[in-house]
């Protein structure tokens, strides 16, 4: 040891991850009302991106055409419309692009506001986007009773064990595509093709998510290789077992493997991060 | 209470020529070089202290102060802030220091400075009775009572530079580093500015570590700079002791009350500007007192005063020796990099 490595005096020791998260906890309403005070803000544009999402319902009405000679597989002209307004409802909850936002600030170097922060970057995000909710709340309002009135027969209603995966799988799906954006977001700390990658991603989320097409009409081949990947634990797998797809055992299994997918893709998230941060340059910021 | 030992950062530059040609060879083959922004660089500075830091261009003073501020990584070299390693960001260490970089800023932009300050007491975890007073204090000392409840967006650059101050001091920090605080903002602004910072160190003992390209900045409110060129200390010391050192003369300012001959002026000492109401000669600082006699002997002198060469001169004479441009601002690392 050097007496440049003792400069200062003893480094304090870290403060403990349960009193960041409580200091965290205690700043997250803040963050939120300022999201949506932005949201608020940026209404105009808000409007247009929901508008922007309305590609399910343009499904629908092709399956239903196709579905009125007969039903494809277990999907009838009801299942399809279950189906296409569950994926709005699921995806208006857990959807995030901030992996968008956040190449944006790595690369012009306004990353440096938030880390200069005594709170968490990633905490920041996370409320960014939480603080979406309300406002998409009151445009899922509308569908939700849609799909009530058109769809209650064929919604999962009566066991409290799906009831229950059903509410996990929403909250998990909101988790996998959190973690899949400061994923792909971190790749803007080591190429300058990071967006690249994303626009990649939202190519194959729409495939093998189940967001375009049900994963049940689509080949074997498909579906197996859509079962090893983690986008259908994003979108399809909420909306099977909401619209009555799955079994309590075949959905408790898909819970588990979607819980997995979260640790995975969480560590991985965190580890990408951590390195980045170290590679951040704080180009103009 | 800052404490840097033998600091370096470079960064791993991608080169490339123009056009198309070489845009195309570099998706196949990349050419790297390594940039030293900051080499073997060492300083303290103590609490309460006010330190200016200059350089030309790219000589590392925005780097630096990113490194003190825990954004940047050290390539060597050991750096501590009140015993904190900033790069790991602790979030103690987080809340004892504030970086203000000219025009970035973390106001909200469609949103008055008073949510982003609302924002700021919950993040930095300050009692709201602390904050408002702290609000109330600075708002009132910088003349923006009624500009926080305006969206950010409409304020003017200065308006916008004095809500930034008050978000970046909300949480009284110890530290500040101020990375051309007073850029973009006109003369009376800028004084303002001056005399906040000065004010808030006094009354509350922060260290103060400034860069500036406005020499006016650092002659006001640094008794000490640290001078760095290409990454390397060049001088740490007294400013008066830098102008001595740098230009031992002195300038005379005569205001006559009629017209003179230049070769009387050249008698006195070497003229650096005359007309007919002024004149204005550089002495050595020893004969100052003998010239002065002479001058206002001979001399049809209304006002007289003796001054130290303006510091933009001393800095372009302590340049021009090293091959160097004077300071100017320093564009900061994205002018020198490129991500992989």
């Amino acid at each position: 040891m050097t007496a440049a490595d003792t400069a200062g005096g003893p480094t304090p020791d870290p403060p403990s991850v349960a009193a960041e998260l409580a200091r965290a906890a205690r700043a997250f309403p803040a963050l939120l009302r300022v999201g949506v005070a932005e949201v608020v803000a940026y209404r105009a544009e808000f409007l247009v991106w929901i508008l922007t999402t309305n590609m399910p319902l343009v499904m629908l009405a092709l399956w239903h055409a196709v579905a009125a000679d007969g039903p494809v597989g277990r999907f009838d002209q009801a299942r399809f419309t279950a189906y296409y307004l569950g994926v709005l409802v699921v995806r208006l909850a857990t959807s995030n692009w901030m992996a968008w936002q956040m190449s944006m600030e790595i690369r012009d170097g306004t990353l440096s506001a938030k880390l200069l922060r005594p709170i968490h970057p990633l905490y920041a995000y996370a409320a960014d986007h939480i603080s979406a909710v309300p406002m998409r709340l009151v445009v899922v309002s509308p569908i939700v009773a849609i799909l009530f009135a058109t769809s209650w027969g064929r919604l999962v209603r009566h066991d409290p064990r799906l009831l229950l995966i059903l509410a996990a799988s929403i909250a998990g799906a909101w988790l996998l595509m959190y973690f899949s954006m400061v994923l792909l977001g971190s790749l803007a700390f080591y190429v300058d093709s990071a967006m690249g990658v994303f626009e990649l991603w939202i190519g194959l989320h729409g495939l093998f998510s189940g967001y375009l097409i049900p994963l049940e009409v689509m080949p074997r081949w498909f579906r197996a290789l859509a079962d090893v990947l983690p986008f259908r634990f994003m979108l399809a797998f909420p909306v099977e077992t909401l619209v009555g797809l799955l079994s309590p055992g075949q959905a408790l299994r898909q819970l588990a493997a979607q819980w997995i997918y979260i640790a995975v893709l969480g560590v991985l998230a965190m580890r990408v991060w951590r390195a980045g941060v170290k590679r951040f340059a704080a180009f103009g910021g | 209470m800052i404490d840097v030992r033998n600091l370096s950062k470079s960064y791993r530059v991608h080169k490339r020529a123009p056009g198309i040609v070489a845009a195309l060879r570099s998706v196949l083959k990349r050419r790297y070089e390594t940039v030293k922004a900051v080499e073997d660089l060492s300083f303290q500075i103590a609490e309460g202290e006010r330190v200016g830091f200059l350089g030309p261009n790219g000589a590392g003073k925005t780097t630096t102060l990113k490194v003190l501020a825990g954004l940047l990584h050290p390539t060597s070299g050991v750096v501590r802030v009140d015993s904190y390693v900033p790069q790991m960001r602790d979030p103690r260490f987080l809340k004892m220091i504030t970086l203000v970089m000219g025009q970035k800023q973390q106001l909200l932009w469609d949103l008055p400075p008073a949510d982003t300050y609302a924002m700021n007491r919950a993040i930095y975890d300050i009692p709201r009775a602390q904050a408002d007073e702290t609000v109330r204090t600075l708002t009132e000392l910088l003349e923006i009572g009624d500009l926080v409840g305006k969206p950010t967006r409409q304020l003017s650059l200065g308006e916008r530079m004095k809500c930034e101050l008050v978000a970046a001091l909300l949480h009284r920090p110890r530290v500040l580093f101020l990375d051309e605080p007073t850029i973009g903002l006109d003369v009376s602004m800028q004084a303002k500015m001056r005399d906040f910072i000065r004010d808030y160190n006094q009354r509350y003992g922060a260290a103060v570590l400034l860069t500036s390209h406005y020499m006016d900045d650092v002659a006001a409110l640094c008794p000490r700079v640290i001078v760095i060129d290409h990454g390397r200390l060049i001088y740490d010391g007294e400013l008066r002791e830098l102008v001595r050192r740098v230009r031992p003369d002195k300038h005379i300012t005569m205001r006559l009350s009629k017209p003179v001959d230049r070769a009387d002026l050249t008698r006195l000492g070497t003229v650096v500007s005359a007309d007919a109401a002024q004149a204005v000669i550089a002495v050595p600082a020893a004969q100052a007192s003998a010239a002065v006699r002479d001058a206002l002997a001979a001399l049809p002198i209304v006002d007289l005063t003796i001054e130290e060469p303006p510091l933009e001169e001393v800095m372009r004479e302590l340049f021009r020796a090293r091959g160097r441009e004077a300071p100017e601002r320093d564009p900061g690392p994205h002018d020198k990099q490129a991500n992989a």
